[in-house]
């Protein structure tokens, strides 16, 4: 490696890391976070068998999974202000990312749901509990328990996917990475550079579901 | 008279499982429904608590009457808050310990102030002999114990009637004795009890009426003595000959 693209590297590290650190990762964490809500409310809504609502929420489901997400950021981000829906470039990649991942979540959290014996609900009834609190307090946290390691991989996806978010001028870690190229042409050394940082986030992210797992096998209530 | 049920008929995809079924149970009664498997008594039991939509019939209850086809759901809430259910399989909640299983109920189903529901779980736990376990989780405790949670679980929330669906028919022979000296303590306390049971000596011993179904009908409905010493019915002396051979 010359001693150009070696500063270079030492040069932009700090600073893609430091755009890794301020905006990748809070707008995963967002992101995912939108995700696990929607994707909780849509799987409530089927396990209940809410009608009207329910057909909506398979027609949302099929429609995000059969289309790419690059497509849906552009179709919000450039598309819509056609109709006078402008979006900030964060906001765009918020919503989009959000309700994306929601739509795979849903169906993790509904078949999660779904496992969780129906004695738990029938027993819930015979305690004097409703149905919401019955998910509340009963079937949400035996659900999440199974869905866990399901839910640690879409935030490890929702990671990568914020890389998308380049594309509708959110400046992030790619986008960063570009940006330096732009100036410098060190096309290997700087996106190596972005794929390290992505792997370090990664490594960290699993490493902390493999921990989490251990954490809920180790607590008494384990579901069986 | 507290629980008067007329007439039940319950069908699970055209296979008629009830067939038109009454009960009467009065205050202090301890009622246990016989019958070989298949008879209805178990789908006859839920019925009773709402978890099945009976087809068709009326139950009333302290006096009030509702259709048991056609209840609302806020009707049935109400009802279910005078009555417990002890189900053959426990259903304790797997994600709370066992005093939590017992509160959950108090608190978050009835407002029960926190330290009021748990001084009523704690006492609630120790008529079953299980106050020893609060923190344990379901997972950790034999059937025995998990039944004998749930049964405080229901006496937790002062029913007027418990109903038991099998309670012992998935434990383990030697547990079965804690859980039925539990059921015979209550009865003696003088709670009022229906219970689906293949224990004919709990039957004879501690409940003081049978109701004996078979094809979802009631053949014989009688004083417990009564129905083991001098049975009318030629169905109830062949179902009791074979549990004798057995």
């Amino acid at each position: 490696m010359s001693e150009r693209t070696w500063s270079i590297v030492v040069d932009s590290f700090p600073k893609m890391l430091d755009y890794g650190v301020r905006v990748t990762l809070p707008l995963a964490a967002a992101s995912f976070a939108l995700a696990l809500v929607v994707a909780v409310i849509v799987a409530l809504i089927q396990y209940a068998k809410v009608p009207v609502l329910q057909e909506l929420c398979r027609f949302y489901i099929w429609v995000v999974r059969g289309t790419p997400v690059l497509v849906q950021l552009y179709l919000v981000f450039y598309g819509l202000p056609s109709l006078g829906l402008v979006f900030d470039a964060w906001l765009a990649a918020w919503l989009v990312l959000g309700l994306n991942e929601a739509a795979y979540m849903a169906e993790t959290m509904r078949g999660a749901i779904e496992s969780v014996s129906v004695g738990q609900l029938e027993a819930g009834y015979c305690v004097g509990l409703n149905f919401p609190q019955i998910m509340w307090h009963v079937m949400l946290p035996q659900a999440f328990r199974t869905a866990f390691p399901a839910l640690g991989n879409s935030l490890i996806s929702m990671v990568k996917e914020t890389s998308m978010a380049a594309t509708i001028t959110v400046m992030e870690l790619f986008r960063q990475a570009q940006v330096i190229n732009g100036r410098v042409y060190e096309s290997l050394a700087l996106y190596t550079e972005a794929a390290v940082i992505y792997l370090m986030f990664c490594t960290v992210l699993s490493w902390l579901q493999r921990l989490g797992e251990r954490l809920l096998a180790r607590r008494g209530g384990a579901a069986k | 008279m507290m629980l008067d049920i007329r007439g039940v008929k319950k069908s699970f995809e055209g296979l008629e499982v009830l067939k038109g079924i009454d009960l009467t149970v009065e205050k202090g009664d301890v009622v246990a429904i016989l019958g070989p498997s298949g008879s209805g008594k178990t789908t006859f039991l839920r019925c009773v608590n709402f978890l099945e939509r009976a087809d068709s019939g009326t139950l009333t209850f302290d006096g009030e009457t509702v259709d048991m086809h056609t209840v609302k759901k806020r009707d049935i809430a109400r009802l279910r808050k005078k009555t417990a259910f002890v189900f053959q399989n426990y259903n304790l909640f797997l994600n709370k310990t066992v005093l939590q299983n017992v509160t959950l109920g108090l608190t978050a189903g009835s407002g029960v102030p926190r330290q009021q529901a748990r001084d009523i779980a704690v006492k609630a736990l120790m008529r079953v002999g299980m106050e020893q376990k609060l923190d344990s989780y379901p997972s950790q405790l034999s059937g025995g114990q998990q039944q004998r949670v749930a049964i405080a679980r229901g006496l937790a929330l002062d029913p007027e009637i418990i109903y038991f669906d099998e309670p012992t028919s998935a434990l383990d022979p030697e547990l079965i004795g804690e859980v039925l000296g539990v059921m015979r303590q209550l009865a003696d306390e003088g709670m009022t009890m229906l219970v689906v049971t293949h224990e004919m000596e709990f039957a004879k011993n501690v409940s003081n009426k049978v109701l004996f179904m078979e094809g979802g009908y009631v053949v014989e409905a009688a004083p417990s003595r009564a129905f083991f010493e001098h049975p009318q019915e030629e169905r109830s002396r062949a179902f009791l000959r074979a549990i004798r051979h057995e």
